[in-house]
């Protein structure tokens, strides 16, 4: 069976030069494609944990009694928000990433400490991060003023009423905002190609690159498993969101 | 030093017998020894802070200092490629911007008003369309229309080029597109059906009651998301530097060749390309936040 599918394709790549689906019977490309998608998906695990992270402690900064402290978050929001996430990649990677410190490991190399699978989890969790303080707080926000009060006169300090009050609450409101940037820092990740990260877009790329005839298939490739991998992505955030709803909160 | 604390009165013993009270303290929660570095830093003054601060952002170029090719000099060659980086690379990003959302409104509308077609099929299909382009993400759309569309097309015995930064308008039209289809939908949507019926109580035929009731009423709350994808399209842009269109990013890149590619000038040039389109968007970015104040609807 499987060896009927892939003597197909390999008779389509010599019959129609255009259409060469060299993934699908060169183990050694279909192992590149494989590398690629568990690259995009460790990115992606990994950016949406820190990003979720910066946004926690973004929020509770936010809530803070200094005024400097939120103006510097503000100031960051802002800054990420409103400039390019492929400049902030390339800013990332080659200007700061010249001043981070290097090891040898043989004497010879220097390898700097932060690579650049690193320098992209830290530029895209930093430009997610900073859309998600805003959704946090605005969840925080309509938490009302009551609960947080009973919660103080139980006699909770600010960070456990944040803890287990404001927090709790404020995730099942802003759940619907934070799954649409989750999805948006997923889709941003194929930006992390200009930094040479191997993720799945870059590996397509460079296939073609090596088989120029395999241009057409790789591009149907592509298209196909993000459109695939966003709208599970898509699906299972919607339905988790409609299980946390919190009922009588937004339409 | 880690100590689980435990919420009086549930976790563990309340604490006092006495009726509840608020704290006095509006700051003094947790251990002083916790919080040690946070009250330090707390009872500086703003200065000395931002003095740190600023010791922090210059320690790179202090470090620097000392090799050959100075930060100073980075900074006088970023100053003397400063006209032609905005002139024929920023303009050109907000050239691209405006063609785009153009398109990308035009087709956007249409196909948001598809997604409420009376037909069950047009409507279906609208909405397929508008959730792949919405779900796939820029670049592989722009790969895919840069790299698959044709350089030329004959039309009769004329050859007509299209030239990279055509299709690279046209890669980035497809998510403006869906996603201004979703605004349009949205909007529509957010019309009470007590004005439809109203209208159809009034003999309105379906097409009047749309251009003339209840377009009108969504134009307003249709611009600060328009607006919004209008700043994301624009800081989409720089993408299409990958594809080697002439932009920004592309000839700063050339500017830093021009200069030798000392390591000391990527930070002024990416800075600078960072400054340029925060300079841009942020005020769209406020604008579009009062705009939606002003239109939000009153329940």
């Amino acid at each position: 069976m499987l060896q009927s599918i892939q003597d197909y394709f390999r008779a389509l790549a010599e019959t129609h030069p255009h259409w060469n689906f060299i993934y699908l019977y060169d183990p050694v490309q279909a192992a590149r494609i494989g590398e690629g998608l568990v690259m995009t998906l460790e990115l992606s695990v990994l950016c949406v944990l820190f990003s979720v992270v910066i946004g926690v402690v973004g929020a509770w900064l936010q809530g803070s009694h200094l005024t400097w402290v939120r103006r510097f978050v503000q100031g960051y929001i802002q800054f990420f928000r409103n400039t390019p996430p492929l400049i902030q990649l390339l800013f990332f990677y080659f200007a700061l990433g010249q001043f981070t410190p290097t090891y040898s490991p043989d004497g010879w190399l220097e390898v700097p400490v932060i690579s650049n699978v690193g320098w992209a989890v830290i530029s895209l969790s930093f430009f997610a991060g900073a859309f998600n303080v805003e959704i946090f707080r605005a969840g925080i926000e309509a938490v009302p003023e009551s609960t947080v009060e009973a919660a103080d006169s139980l006699g909770m300090s600010r960070l456990q009423i944040y803890r287990y009050v404001l927090l709790p609450l404020a995730f099942r409101v802003s759940l619907p905002a934070l799954n649409n940037n989750l999805v948006n820092l997923v889709k941003t990740t194929t930006q992390a190609i200009v930094i040479a990260v191997p993720e799945l877009l870059y590996q397509l790329v460079s296939i073609y690159n090596d088989y120029s005839t395999a241009q057409n298939a790789c591009m149907v490739l592509m298209f196909v498993v993000y459109v695939v991998l966003v709208g599970i992505l898509v699906m299972g955030m919607s339905r988790w969101e409609r299980r946390l709803r919190i009922p009588g909160y937004g339409g | 030093m880690i100590r689980t604390r435990a919420i009086p009165g549930i976790g563990r013993d309340p604490t006092t017998d006495l009726p509840v009270l608020h704290r006095c303290s509006p700051v003094g929660a947790g251990l002083a020894a916790d919080l040690a570095f946070s009250r330090w830093l707390g009872s500086r003054s703003p200065w000395v802070l931002l003095g740190l601060a600023a010791l922090l952002a210059a320690w790179p170029f202090l470090a620097h200092a000392q090799s050959g090719y100075s930060t100073a000099r980075a900074f006088e060659a970023l100053w003397r490629w400063i006209p032609f980086l905005l002139r024929d690379g920023f303009a050109f990003n907000i050239l691209i911007s405006f063609v785009t959302m153009a398109i990308g409104t035009a087709a956007g509308v249409v196909l948001g008003l598809w997604q409420i077609a009376p037909s069950p099929w047009v409507r279906r299909t609208a909405w397929a369309i508008t959730q792949t382009f919405r779900n796939s993400p820029w670049l592989v759309l722009l790969f895919i229309v840069m790299l698959t569309f044709p350089f030329e097309i004959r039309i009769g015995d004329a050859i007509v080029p299209i030239p990279d930064w055509m299709k690279a308008v046209l890669g980035l039209a497809l998510p403006v597109m869906a996603n201004v289809s979703e605004v349009v939908r949205g909007a529509i949507q957010s019309v009470p059906t007590g004005q439809w019926e109203a209208s159809e109580s009034l003999a309105f035929s379906r097409r009047q009651t749309l251009w003339r009731i209840i377009l009108p009423q969504c134009f307003k709350r249709m611009i600060p998301p328009w607006m919004n994808w209008y700043a994301i399209l624009t800081m989409a842009t720089p993408l299409v530097s990958l594809l080697g269109v002439e932009e920004i990013v592309t000839l700063s890149r050339q500017a830093m060749e021009a200069e030798d590619n000392h390591p000391e000038l990527l930070m002024p040039f990416y800075g600078f390309a960072l400054l340029v389109f925060f300079a841009y968007c942020y005020p769209i970015a406020r604008w579009t936040i009062r705009l939606e104040r002003r239109f939000a609807v009153k329940l």
